[in-house]
């Protein structure tokens, strides 16, 4: 096995060119795992840790740029104000010491269904920034990316360089099903963003399909139905949490049943829907 | 290949290390610092808790080569020669200890904890030690313990 460890971004995008199976490691929170358990034996590993502009975030273009390298504790402690659903799924994150290594650029990279950035970065309408060294920057919608379970639109010789998170004009959530509150792989997760501007809400499903995907009938509900002035009709909620919960397909396995993952994505979109709803309507009589 | 990084303040080399080896093995089998512990090695349970540039971390998680040239401290290196740290003073006063195996990655993570917050609630002990699984002692007496170290590292 090769340890590849480039210390700047041309260097790193020029080693996976050279190198298209060198499998990246940033946090090793998942990559490690698989070394440990002897799931995966990749010709070489590409530590990224070396890569410094990797670890940085910035505000530009309207948008937040954050780095691949951006541990979630940094996302907790630095953008709850202007990214707050992905730093509410960032704080669901494994443990304290899981929270210090892991990044959003891993959980893309590994495009696990049951990964918590996902369904926030997805109601967010996030862009993820990959570049290679042959072609040069792509940006794939969130919506784009995920293409299968632990399949993404990443080609071998790319490398994702950041996720572009426009930050919130209106109240985010992120629910999360699991046995306590911590150390826990989502059994499912719902993610709801207010897009007041537009009068639009975003949605983000997680871990109860191959992918994660958005609820796209239930955003449509809410946008053919939603009286942005006035309290949730009732009976509105209601067909939203069915339409969300129509949109998963899940699978029984360990964590929990196909039956009880649906049922929950419609209990969790009533729920976040209500709490960003009494969030929106508090701030509009303020 | 061989790694070099600096170990509680001392300059260490392992050689023929595998590229897919952790820093946990690393610390383990070719520094003779068995403290932290090897359970889980997926980041469930936390006795590999060791810091990394001063930032606690699962060590069986951390790919060795990406240690090079980095500062770790394990729990080897919380004591002062042969003065306990308050935290392992408390630990050992409080019965915090019983089998022993995941109390050198609670110190650590409880000894960062105090580092970053002094006085610390007991909603926030819960929190930052909700990585490091203890399976004989039901917890009060490790909650016991990291109040009673920061009580003696607040009063001096």
């Amino acid at each position: 096995m090769d340890f590849l460890r480039p210390t700047t971004w041309e260097e790193a995008l020029a080693a996976k060119a050279d190198q298209p199976e060198a499998v990246p490691i940033q946090g090793g929170t998942d990559v490690m795992v698989e070394i440990n358990f002897d799931l995966r034996r990749p010709p070489a590993l590409l530590d990224l840790g070396g890569v410094a502009e990797l670890r940085e975030w910035s505000m530009t273009g309207g948008h937040c740029r954050l780095g691949a390298g951006v541990p979630y504790a940094a996302v907790i402690d630095e953008l709850g104000g202007p990214l707050p659903g992905l730093a509410q799924a960032s704080r669901t994150v494994g443990s304290p010491q899981i929270r210090n290594r892991g990044t959003v650029g891993g959980n893309l990279g590994a495009a696990s269904p049951a990964g918590d950035s996902h369904p926030p970065l997805l109601a967010a309408r996030a862009v993820v920034e990959v570049e290679s060294a042959a072609r040069g920057v792509r940006m794939i919608p969130a919506a784009e990316f995920y293409l299968g379970v632990k399949r993404s639109a990443l080609e071998p010789d790319e490398l994702i360089r950041a996720v572009h998170v426009p930050p919130a004009t209106g109240p985010q959530y992120f629910s999360k099903v699991g046995t306590r509150n911590a150390m826990v792989i989502a059994v499912c997760s719902f993610a709801i963003a207010l897009h007041p501007r537009e009068r639009r809400v975003g949605t983000g499903i997680g871990s109860a399909a191959p992918t994660p995907r958005r609820a796209l009938e239930a955003e449509e509900l809410l946008a053919a139905e939603l009286d942005w002035d006035a309290p949730l009709d009732p009976a509105l909620l209601r067909r939203f949490g069915e339409l969300s919960a129509r949109a998963a397909a899940p699978i029984d396995d360990v964590r929990g049943t196909a039956a009880y993952r649906v049922h929950a994505i419609g209990v969790m979109a009533r729920r976040t829907l209500t709490w960003a709803w009494n969030d929106h309507l508090e701030k509009r009589a303020a | 290949m061989r790694v070099t990084f600096t170990v509680n303040g001392r300059e260490e080399s392992a050689e023929g290390v595998w590229e897919g080896e952790s820093l946990l093995y690393v610390l383990r089998e070719r520094l003779g610092l068995p403290g932290s512990k090897n359970a889980c090695e997926q980041g469930e349970c936390g006795s590999c808790t060791v810091y990394l540039d001063d930032v606690p971390v699962c060590a069986c998680l951390v790919a060795a080569g990406q240690a090079q040239g980095r500062r770790v401290r394990t729990v080897e290196g919380l004591a002062d020669g042969d003065r306990l740290d308050p935290v392992q003073e408390a630990f050992v006063e409080c019965g915090a200890v019983q089998c022993g195996f995941c109390t050198p990655g609670l110190l650590v993570q409880a000894h960062d904890l105090l580092e970053r917050v002094p006085r610390p609630s007991d909603a926030e002990i819960r929190e930052a030690l909700a990585g490091n699984l203890c399976r004989c002692t039901g917890y009060e007496k490790i909650l016991d313990a990291v109040r009673l170290a920061a009580e003696r590292k607040a009063t001096g």
